[in-house]
């Protein structure tokens, strides 16, 4: 509004902002502080003040006399019985009393003590001798539990897993014999919920694998989870659906899918060049799957818009593309100078729009194939690209191949520019093999 | 897709009686028939869609001399059937929901044509409900309209004569309509109803409990018809088409040169001098 006014463009534009503007300006500032402080705060007041203004202005009761002193003091945490000195605040005369006032942040664990009977009777364990469990217990004690560390410092090599099954294993057991009864017991979580060596193990293995997995499996793993995500929802809309009296196919259907996406869900993560064709492989599938269901869900609804229609089919068909994809399928859709929402959506317009969506979508997985037919066969002959970090650099020409597409359609899809934009790919890596590279290249332009 | 293909009874296509639009005939509905009415209404007849094409917007002209700060434009926004049939037949009520400095911000409308018009100065979003009739369905439609009072180029000084016009095609879409329903509105121009299999009996065409205020609820002579917009479906289905055909040529291009690169790499193995085109 005054931005307008400065830079002197014409108010014509009222929008709805003056409507609300009223409200807002009948909000005064507080008072205390001037106006450009407030503003700088973002024009709200905090919801409770950090400092009372009031305390700021406050005097120490005049009753009160005030002095310091340096005095001696010891902390309860201590075993040493040291001495330090330090200041005091010293209110009429009179010292206060009490501890040091740090020393109740001083906890500690409790730890499991057993006795040399007791380790005979309830805690013999074929892998454990009675001198490590000792040395585990002692470390234990001194470092409060913390068994990166105890792993750290263990003699003997130990997972950090294996030291801790020891130490809850031996500590239930201590639990269960010197309880009472087992009704008294059973409540504690040590006993209801023992530590699971294997399952701990397991966890952080995949853990550490979704840590470390390049930025492409994590694409490829959001895809295919968005896909299974789709095909379940489907699958609980066929299933509503089949509670009044539609056809039962559509819930088989789900049931395949869902199995073949599994699997693209378990090969998360050894290779990431294979992953491409089990979610390919399952796209197709899924595609008839979500439409029948989509169809199912709409005749479900007593009406609806046409145009809602369309945006629930679009967003099945899309469903096993990832967000740049759909960017992509959009982009095409423009250059092609088709509206991305029909402007007059009658029934055949949308069925004709939704058909020339998936065609396209067709068009971009066949050039996706055609590229990595490509890099494959590169990537053979030059033997030295054939790893991973070679890999993601020819996947991100995807990006370059929307810039071609349009002159590829006028020039009778010879695809010339794209090899110039490849040849920059190997040259990241080593200068050297690039005219070796020209080579392979130039053969198979003559193929095609 | 399973949904059956549609033919269409274009109100043009049938003669129009000049005066108001053409309503189902009133049938005395005798004891022997009321209990087909009853069964009518829970009758749902499946793989049938019914369709009503709607076009909603706002015309908002700028009032010159006569504007003041409060109120620059007249505005009027409204729900007509694309061809300007009347919508009363399954619009029972029609609620719009205008900005809250607005005196009584929800106004409904119960007869058709469903319009309404205002006098003020500031853009915002209109709601608009819609509701139907008891046999088609309890459930509202909501649709959201931006009221656009100032023209896209800024140039030059506004004019009282050209107003500014926003409009947007639609289409109602009930699927599995009931038998009523169905019966009631076959013959309707708003409506587009697919040809019935041969041998398809429905009940008698009950009417509806209408309160219409106002004789004419079509839109043909609306004073504001000047300046509908006209929606065709011919221009984006060519170009529908043609967009198709570019990409299935293309597909097409690059079946082929897949074909190529799977074919060869066994044969490459071979001696030079072997021609693989």
């Amino acid at each position: 509004m005054d931005a307008k006014d400065i830079l002197g463009l014409p108010k014509n534009s009222v929008t709805q902002e003056k409507k609300s503007r009223p409200q807002k300006d009948s909000q005064r500032k507080p008072d205390g502080i001037s106006r450009e402080v407030y503003a700088l705060t973002g024009g709200l007041a905090p919801l409770i003040p950090a400092i009372e203004a009031s305390q700021l202005k406050k005097r120490p009761p005049s009753d009160e006399k005030i002095t310091w002193q340096w005095l001696p003091f010891t902390n309860s945490a201590r075993k040493d019985n040291l001495h330090l000195y330090h200041w005091v605040r010293i209110v009429n005369g009179v010292p206060p009393t009490g501890d040091y006032s740090f020393a109740k942040y001083n906890k500690s664990v409790d730890i499991v003590k057993y006795t040399d009977e007791e380790y005979e009777k309830y805690l013999t364990d074929p892998m454990w001798t009675k001198e490590e469990t000792d040395q585990l217990f002692e470390l234990c004690q001194s470092f409060d539990l913390r068994f990166i560390v105890i792993a750290d410092r263990f003699p003997s090599s130990r997972t950090v897993e294996e030291l801790k099954d020891r130490y809850y294993s031996v500590a239930r057991a201590m639990l269960i014999a010197r309880a009472p009864s087992p009704g008294d017991i059973s409540g504690h979580p040590l006993v209801k919920e023992p530590y699971n060596v294997s399952q701990e193990t397991e966890r952080k293995r995949a853990l550490s694998m979704v840590l470390s997995q390049t930025k492409q499996q994590e694409r490829k793993d959001a895809e295919v989870l968005a896909e299974a995500k789709r095909i379940t929802e489907s699958r609980m809309v066929a299933r509503g659906a089949e509670e009044s009296e539609l056809p039962v196919p559509s819930n088989a259907g789900p049931e395949s899918a869902e199995r073949a996406a599994a699997i693209p869900a378990d090969t998360v993560s050894p290779s990431s060049n294979v992953q491409q064709h089990p979610s390919a492989a399952v796209a197709p599938s899924t595609i008839t799957v979500d439409n029948a269901s989509i169809l199912a869900s709409l005749r479900m609804l007593r009406v609806y818009l046409r145009t809602y229609a369309l945006d629930q089919m679009v967003q099945a068909a899309s469903s096993s593309a990832g967000l740049r994809t759909i960017k992509r399928v959009e982009q095409t859709l423009q250059e092609l100078g088709v509206n991305l929402k029909p402007r007059v959506p009658t029934k055949a317009v949308c069925a004709e729009h939704l058909e020339l969506r998936r065609e396209i979508l067709t068009l971009l997985n066949l050039q996706k194939q055609l590229q990595y037919k490509e890099a494959e066969g590169s990537s053979y002959r030059d033997g030295s690209y054939a790893d991973t970090p070679g890999t993601p650099k020819h996947l991100s020409h995807g990006g370059d191949q929307d810039r071609t597409f349009v002159p590829d359609m006028s020039f009778a899809g010879e695809r010339m520019g794209k090899r110039d934009q490849k040849r920059k790919a190997p040259g990241r890596l080593s200068e050297a093999p690039l005219p070796a590279h020209k080579r392979p290249r130039k053969s198979k332009a003559a193929d095609l | 897709m399973s949904l059956t293909t549609s033919s269409r009874k274009q109100g043009e296509n049938q003669p129009d009686d000049g005066a108001s639009p053409a309503k189902p005939p009133r049938i005395k509905i005798g004891k022997s028939s009321e209990d087909s009415d009853k069964k009518g209404a829970h009758r749902r007849v499946k793989d049938v869609e019914i369709c009503v094409p709607i076009v909603y917007g706002t015309i908002a002209f700028y009032l010159g001399r006569k504007a003041s700060e409060s109120q620059s434009h007249k505005w009027t926004v409204y729900v007509r059937g694309a061809t300007n049939e009347d919508l009363g037949v399954v619009i029972k009520r029609v609620v719009f929901q205008l900005h809250p400095s607005f005196n009584n911000p929800t106004r409904v409308l119960e007869s058709p044509p469903f319009e309404l018009s205002e006098c003020g100065w500031g853009e915002f979003e209109i709601g608009i409900s819609l509701f139907f009739h008891n046999d088609i369905c309890d459930k509202q439609l909501d649709l959201f309209h931006h009221l656009k009072l100032y023209p896209e180029d800024e140039s030059g000084p506004q004019t009282t004569k050209k107003p500014v016009v926003v409009e947007s095609y639609n289409e109602i879409v009930y699927p599995d309509p009931s038998e009523n329903f169905l019966a009631r509105v076959q013959n309707h121009p708003a409506v587009i109803v697919p040809r019935m299999p041969a041998g398809f009996n429905l009940p008698y065409p009950v009417s509806i409990e209408s309160v219409n205020e106002r004789e004419k609820g079509d839109t043909k002579d609306h004073p504001l018809s000047q300046w509908f917009m006209n929606f065709s479906e011919a221009d984006e289905l060519l170009k529908l088409a043609a967009a198709r055909q570019q990409v299935q040529a293309h597909i097409v291009k690059l079946r082929r040169q897949l074909s190529v690169m799977d074919g060869p790499p066994p044969l490459s193995k071979q001696p030079t001098g072997y021609d693989y085109t």
